[in-house]
């Protein structure tokens, strides 16, 4: 019983659901917009489970001195201290209802001051590694190879104003030929045939997923059988 | 160690630094090219301008600071623009941190720049909600069901501009600046596919060519990367010449990004006839 009545619940909205996606009158429509609400409130609840796993996972590691367990110390003040700023709006407007970004509050200041630059310089240092890897990698090995290698060389260039210089001299009837010309016929032809082709697999896949999940042939979100 | 092999194997640190020289110089030296905005570009500066004045364009940020220097400049130029138009301005984040990079740009372009626009008659700043794509599918039907408050907590029915704004189909626009998931996609997906709203927006470099399917037909536009913010920049300085002077943020740094790909090309090319020749020599050995 414990594990029928979910399968007859998903299988009774999943149904419903599907149905309200062809048929846009009541009582359909109204269902597909409720249930859209329960779904934006259920996601609120995945911050408070993601804090308490974020916090059980590094308390654990901090008590058995795990390796690396200092770095769990920062973990868990940082979190702690700014979820009391920003829920208790430290320096910003009196009450619950204000703004946690307002000028002035300490949860605003913590963001500029050291959450910004922080991720911002984790993400510069990308540069430096694509630089390194595109150095290493990108040999023409194989045919594959040398296909990709063009592309790749045509839209690094045709990204960059340097691409509109270097092919500008080129004549009219060449202009085909212009490297960002080359670039944009990259991205809106091979590129997007491609990409149709994953997305429309992808989709493929989900409509055979959610059946399944709607039939109850697959049950992912009933856990392990006991 | 020869010369082919040494070239072929160059110390990373002679690359991190090399690539570091060709940002720092061009900063330094404000090395700048001219842009030239691409049809995916200039249809959305075409659809803003179109627009009658005071239409309602919706501005979901959905970014952070790790990808701000890159949407941070297409969200100032878009932003820019709505306010020339004199076009009223919502905005709001499907992203926790878009909220923040949100404030940024009302602080240093409306208030700054336009002080005369008023807040809940020209632009409302909506804030974050959880949700993403859940989020889009229950305010394409009724915005006020999720949106009680603007993110200052001002109740909703005491912001004027929201009085004739029930759902997403009251708007003429979106332009969405995303890093990822939720984002443009989702935009299209669940607001301008089933709303036949218009969409379009920025994204990131490496996010772009997921987002070419969608274009045109279901996407009015894209603006890519650091590369789509310059060419935005471009047709509003082209459509507005007294943005001539004022610094265009986009424009100015993609001197250092043209100087890093450069030198990004010439390591390839170097990696690669050393490729060749050892490839060569280790022939000939045989």
């Amino acid at each position: 019983m414990r594990r029928r009545i979910p399968i007859i619940i998903t299988f009774i909205v999943g149904t419903a659901l599907i149905m309200a996606m062809f048929i846009p009158h009541t009582p359909f429509s109204s269902l597909d917009e409720n249930l859209s609400v329960y779904f934006d409130i259920i996601a609120v609840f995945a911050f408070i489970l993601g804090g308490g796993n974020l916090l059980r996972v590094h308390l654990e590691k901090i008590q058995k001195k795990k390796r690396d367990w200092q770095f769990s110390i920062v973990t868990v003040v940082g979190f702690l201290f700014m979820l009391i700023i920003g829920f208790f709006k430290v320096g910003g407007p009196p009450g619950l209802s204000g703004d946690f970004l307002a000028e002035g509050s300490w949860f605003r200041f913590m963001f500029e001051a050291v959450f910004n630059p922080l991720q911002a310089t984790m993400f510069s240092l990308l540069a430096f590694f694509v630089a390194s890897a595109a150095y290493r990698a990108f040999r023409a090995k194989t045919k594959e190879a040398t296909i990709l290698l063009i592309a790749a060389f045509i839209i690094l260039v045709g990204r960059t104003p340097i691409g509109h210089y270097f092919t500008s001299w080129l004549p009219k009837q060449l202009d085909f030929l212009h490297v960002p010309t080359l670039a944009s016929w990259i991205m809106g032809w091979p590129n997007t045939a491609g990409q149709r082709a994953i997305m429309i697999g992808i989709a493929l896949g989900v409509i055979a997923t959610s059946l399944r999940i709607i039939l109850g042939i697959e049950r992912p979100y009933l856990g392990a059988e006991k | 160690m020869s010369v082919v092999e040494k070239l072929g194997n160059v110390d990373r640190r002679i690359i991190f630094l090399l690539i570091a020289l060709a940002v720092i110089i061009p900063l330094v030296f404000n090395i700048s090219f001219m842009e030239h905005p691409s049809p995916i570009v200039q249809t959305i500066f075409d659809k803003i301008e179109s627009l009658p004045n005071g239409s309602k364009i919706l501005l979901p940020f959905d970014y952070g600071p790790s990808t701000a220097p890159e949407l941070e400049p297409m969200a100032t130029a878009v932003t820019r623009h709505c306010c020339k138009k004199n076009h009223k301005m919502y905005i709001m984040a499907l992203w926790p941190t878009g909220q923040a990079q949100a404030l940024r740009v009302i602080e240093d372009v409306i208030e700054e720049e336009f002080p005369e626009k008023v807040y809940g008659t020209d632009y409302v700043h909506l804030g974050y909600k959880a949700g993403g794509y859940g989020l889009i599918n229950t305010i394409l039907a009724d915005l006020k069901k999720m949106y009680t408050t603007d993110a200052e907590g001002t109740h909703i029915d005491e912001i004027g501009m929201m009085s004739d704004v029930q759902n997403l189909r009251d708007f003429a626009f979106i332009c969405n600046f995303s890093a990822g998931f939720p984002g443009l996609k989702e935009w299209v997906q669940f607001a301008g596919d089933p709303g036949d709203i218009p969409v379009a927006g920025g994204t990131t470099a490496v996010s772009a060519p997921l987002l070419y399917p969608y274009y045109p037909r279901q996407m009015l536009g894209l603006m890519g990367g650091l590369k789509g913010a310059a060419e935005y920049e471009a047709a509003l300085v082209h459509g507005y010449p007294e943005y001539e002077k004022v610094y265009q943020r986009a424009i100015a740094i993609m001197g250092p990004q043209a100087i890093a790909h450069l030198v990004i090309i010439i390591f390839i090319i170097i990696g690669n006839i050393t490729f060749f020749i050892e490839k060569k020599r280790a022939k000939k050995s045989d």
